[in-house]
Parts: structure tokens; sequence; C-alpha cells
């Protein structure tokens, strides 16, 4: 079943605020092959952050999280993340189309501080192919 | 850095195990990154690493190149999947070019492929360097 129309411009409820510790960070890092002696997280730990907000916008809307394939992600940064931070993600549908049987979901995510000043923004495009497509 | 800098193309080998790894460390449990039949079951044409996998990867070479400078831009589209098999490793190469450099602000286009084939869209970092 498409996704309703009705979601463009909705935003959603801001993730549990998640405490970015030190080992998270290198085990994020070392997952990717990387390597972690401190300092600012990876360029791409904020989605972690992201997926969080992601998944419960994926069960809000009982859509199946093995029928999402990414098609685009874009991270703009205030400034790096760094352990110790406290994030929160709010996610916002931008955009919707179908194309083929498939929802083309367009999600901006901001990623704030315990201040609430932005860290960074991520915007992604979820590919849904849903079950009849 | 100067514009038309041409960057030490990084290669980085992925096995399932890294990804079973990721997973856990980014939250990403798709099963689309670990199971072969659910892959298959939606067009997949096997055990595909997460695009983020692929992005990270990109995003290590750039701060190898640029000695771990802060990143204030990176993105890409996910073109084609990098399918990783069930035994062994797949080969991913990161290359690298400097588009510009204006304002304190350095600009890298990125290519990102695996068995020849680009897997990123337009993969591009803005560093602070």
């Amino acid at each position: 079943m498409p996704i309703d129309q009705s979601l463009v411009g909705r935003s959603f409820p801001p993730t549990p605020p998640r405490p970015v510790t030190e080992e998270h960070v290198r085990a994020f890092a070392e997952s990717a092959g990387g390597d972690y002696d401190g300092g600012p997280a990876p360029a791409t730990y904020p989605i972690v952050l992201a997926f969080d907000a992601m998944n419960a916008f994926l069960e809000a809307e009982q859509v199946d999280l093995f029928r999402i394939v990414h098609g685009e992600q874009k991270f703009s940064y205030s400034r790096p993340v760094v352990p110790g931070d406290v994030l929160t993600a709010t996610l916002t549908v931008a955009s919707l189309r179908q194309i083929g049987g498939a929802d083309i979901i367009g999600t901006a995510s901001e990623i704030t501080d315990a201040d609430g000043a932005l860290v960074c923004t991520t915007r992604a495009t979820l590919v849904h192919k849903g079950a009849d497509a | 850095m100067n514009p038309g800098d041409v960057l030490e193309t990084q290669t980085y080998d992925v096995t399932r195990a890294d990804l079973v790894r990721y997973a856990a460390a980014s939250g990403d449990q798709n099963p689309i990154h670990q199971d072969e039949s659910v892959a298959t079951s939606v067009g997949l044409p096997g055990v595909i690493a997460h695009g983020m996998y692929t992005l990270a990867l990109a995003a290590r070479a750039v701060a190898t190149w640029t000695g771990g400078a802060e990143v204030v831009d990176l993105g890409c589209k996910f073109t084609n999947p990098v399918v990783v098999p069930a035994d062994g490793a797949v080969t991913v190469t990161v290359a690298g070019t400097v588009k510009s450099v204006d304002d304190g602000l350095t600009t890298l286009a990125l290519e990102v492929t695996c068995d020849g084939q680009k897997v990123l869209g337009m993969p591009k970092a803005v560093v602070r360097a």
C-alpha cells in the first residue's frame, strides 16, 4: 500500500536523548574498519541518531524496515559530534512521491544537543518497496 | 591542497562479519544487510552493504587525505549496491580529487567503486581545511 501523501510536512516527536560515549564512538569507528583515539566522532556518526528517528517514523507508519533501501544521504554539520554530547533527532517528512510502485520518501532530521543547538541536519531519501510492488 | 590535486586512492575490504559489526554499532539491523533470503526476497542480488557503511569508508578516505579535518558537508546517492559474498571480501575503492578551495573550505569530489562500477552517485565532501 502506498504511503499516505498527507505525511508530507509532518514532524515526528524528538527521539529520546542519546548520550554519546567514547566507547560507542570507538565501536562505530572500528565497525567500519577505522580507529578512534579521542576527539570528534567520524563524520557519518550522526546516522545513529537519524536512524533512531527513522525507525520511530517507520514504526508509526507501520512500514517494514526490510522493504526500505537507502537512496540518498546528506549531512550538513554545524559542528562535529564529540563524546559527552547528548543528542536528539527530530524527523520531518519533506517529500513523497510514487515511482513504479515504490514510495520515494524524502526526510530531514535535525540533530540537536542538550542545549537545543543544531549540531547536524541529515537528509535521507528512502525507497520503500511495498509488498505489492 | 589545490584545485585539481588527485588524492591517493584508498581501498577497503568488506566482509559480512564487518556488516554484522556495523549493524550493531549503528543500530541499522535491516536484514537485507545480513540475510541472503530476505535480501533476495525484495529483489536485491544478495546481501548488500549498508549504504552508510560505504559512505563511512568514503569518510575514512577523506579523514586520511585531510588529516582528520572537520567535515562540514558530506553526501551521496546510493546508486548501485555493494554485494558482499558469504565467504571472502569485496573491495571498495575510494578515489578523490580536490574540486575547489574557497574561503577556508575545501571541496573534494569522490569516486567510489566496487568491481569497476560506481556505487555512489556524486559523493562529495566539504572540509574546513
